[in-house]
């Protein structure tokens, strides 16, 4: 530790930019915020304390139910998948393979396309009319869904969409799998334990960690989805894609509802650490059943 | 894997066509969008909606001038001022990577270093920091903005992060108490001074952390969608992706070869630096977990061995 010799002051300058930083960019706003939540305030009109009442207008609100429930539905198909599928990949990956470094470059490019332009390819991709996936449908004698237009499809759509990008847990995976000890491996095998059991008791109880922090990072992505379903359905066919961050900033800035939009802010976090709870809770039931 | 059955020798001749099997299937699989978004910016309309596979592959000169066409037709359309946008994107966030690297790396050498006190209640703040969703903050954040006079500038989208970035900081934090002590405290009893151990000692040392926190940001600051969304009034002042996103839902059918090509030229620059500092990108992904103190001190050396594998095997 350095120098007890300079004085508080001084070495609070180290942090100071951070500090200012802290307290303006995030605590006065989360202030200001919680402020807002209680008043009914818009982008013109001056704010008036309105109490719980926002709070209590979420219940009835039709739309606010429609959004969690998109967004939950979402979650809890797009995050199981992703996670099986980027421990499938890392797996493979993580095989002596000729193939094995080119593809992981495939793999993890996704990641770094920005969104916008990855909506733009999707949609061109189901394109009903036009698009690669119902041309493949077509070449096989089936005839495709309007993928984004239609209930249901448009939702397993951006699901598929999602698929594309787990090219980040795939390496956080995949630096996991490196760090199970070799020995640990061969013991298991002389023992007789096969391929598949040695991956779920020698493997995964391993790697638990990377498990843990890869369902966190894709829970707070889950709850966070705003440009795919923003760009590429608006919300549509009938609500069915509306996700909760979509209508945070159509409630502030479509409707200009300031006080309502921070309100539901404040439940999106509170639903989100709810998430992450019942995330770790089964983490940790999963590490019991073993 | 030693002979344990009759049948293990014959296993293991299967198992790497059926990898080479899977792995080409995977690559196909992802690299397939990319591929054909390229395809398709390279076509002619007519070409792009018809069935198949429609380019000349026989008559290169044709593809290159049809490309050379939609690319064209893309940069120079009046709607949408692609060249003032890229333009607009570098500014901001050359002027947020270079706040962000700076003070992040200063703050997060003070966390790490020096002797501050409440310095566990500062580095719980950062993390919870990274973990409040934007939607939470960006309706506060705009009134705050608005009555600072900064909506209508690129104030809001880079002046942030010259006080710092809680991701970024983390990151630094958990390089610079991987280095060892001993360096510094050498230097100390030279007669340096903290700042001195700071520029001399630790900064040196830290040129691919440092190169990590900057492409993280780059990539995070040239992508990102909602802040430019909500922030930007001006359509002059657009971003790329903004711009793109704009040049889709204009009134008006954009072609999708001119929207294809207009992704390609998006991405192209993240894509290229992507290529560059491959091996940065990879390592970073990973270097989270592995700086974790959780995982140094269950294991002292084993963080170490395993950074420098996976570095190897990204390469």
């Amino acid at each position: 530790m350095t120098s007890s010799r300079s004085s508080l002051w001084l070495r609070m300058l180290w942090v100071a930019p951070w500090m200012v930083g802290l307290a303006l960019f995030y605590a006065v706003p989360l202030a200001m915020s919680l402020f807002f939540s209680l008043t009914d305030a818009t982008m013109i009109e001056p704010p008036r304390f309105i109490g719980l009442d926002n709070y209590a207008a979420l219940a009835r609100d039709r739309v606010f139910w429609r959004c969690v429930a998109n967004t939950a539905i979402y979650a809890a198909v797009a995050i199981p998948l992703a996670m099986i599928l980027s421990l499938w990949l890392a797996a493979l990956l993580s095989t002596r393979h000729a193939l094995a470094k080119p593809v992981l470059l495939l793999v993890f490019a996704p990641t770094v396309v920005p969104l916008v332009a990855a909506s733009m390819i999707w949609l061109w991709i189901f394109n009903s009319d036009h698009g690669l996936l119902n041309m493949l449908f077509t070449a096989a004698g089936a005839t495709g869904p309007n993928w984004l237009t239609t209930h249901g499809w448009a939702m397993s759509a951006l699901i598929i969409m999602s698929l594309w990008s787990v090219g980040q847990s795939v390496v956080i995976y995949l630096a996991a799998l490196r760090d199970v000890p070799r020995p640990l491996i061969e013991s298991a095998s002389l023992e007789g334990l096969g391929r598949f059991r040695r991956f779920v008791h020698v493997v995964l109880p391993t790697i638990a960690p990377a498990i843990l922090f890869n369902a966190i990072i894709q829970t707070i992505t889950a709850w966070q989805v705003f440009a795919a379903p923003y760009i590429m359905t608006g919300g549509g066919p009938d609500r069915s894609t509306y996700f909760y961050s979509h209508y945070v900033y159509d409630q502030a800035f479509v409707f200009q509802h300031m006080g309502y939009a921070a309100t539901l802010g404040w439940v999106q976090c509170l639903l989100l650490a709810v998430c992450i709870g019942a995330v770790y809770l089964c983490w940790r039931r999963l590490g019991d059943l073993r | 894997m030693k002979a344990a059955h009759p049948t293990s020798s014959r296993r293991r001749r299967v198992w790497p066509w059926v990898n080479g099997a899977c792995l080409s299937l995977v690559g196909l699989v992802f690299a397939l969008p990319l591929a054909w978004m390229l395809v398709t910016s390279f076509q002619s309309e007519t070409d792009a909606l018809s069935p198949g596979l429609d380019l000349p592959i026989d008559r290169p000169a044709a593809i290159i001038s049809q490309a050379h066409q939609n690319y064209r037709t893309v940069l120079t359309d009046e709607s949408v001022n692609f060249p003032l946008l890229f333009r607009n994107t570098i500014i901001v966030v050359s002027l947020g990577v270079t706040g962000t690297v700076v003070s992040s790396t200063i703050v997060a050498y003070g966390l790490a270093r020096v002797r501050l006190p409440a310095r566990r209640a500062m580095l719980a703040m950062t993390v919870v920091a990274m973990l409040i969703p934007f939607p939470l903050l960006m309706v506060p954040q705009f009134i705050l903005y608005a009555k600072l006079g900064w909506i209508g500038t690129f104030l809001p989208l880079f002046a942030p992060f010259w006080f710092g970035n809680a991701f970024s900081i983390f990151l630094m934090y958990l390089f610079f108490r991987s280095l060892p002590a001993e360096l510094e405290e050498a230097a100390q009893l030279d007669g340096c001074s903290a700042w001195t151990c700071f520029t001399r000692v630790a900064l040196p040392l830290s040129k691919p952390a440092i190169a990590v926190i900057a492409l993280l940001h780059f990539t995070f600051m040239w992508n990102d969608f909602l802040a430019p969304l909500v922030f930007l009034v001006d359509r002059d002042m657009f971003t790329v992706a903004l711009g793109l996103h704009f040049y889709q839902s204009r009134a008006g059918q954009t072609p999708w070869t001119l929207l294809m090509a207009a992704s390609v030229l998006t991405m192209l620059p993240v894509l290229m630096i992507f290529v560059l500092a491959l091996r940065t990108f990879l390592v970073s992904t990973s270097a989270f977990r592995h700086a974790s103190p959780e995982t140094r001190s269950t294991s002292p050396g084993r963080a170490s061995t395993s950074h420098r594998t996976a570095g190897r095997g990204a390469h």
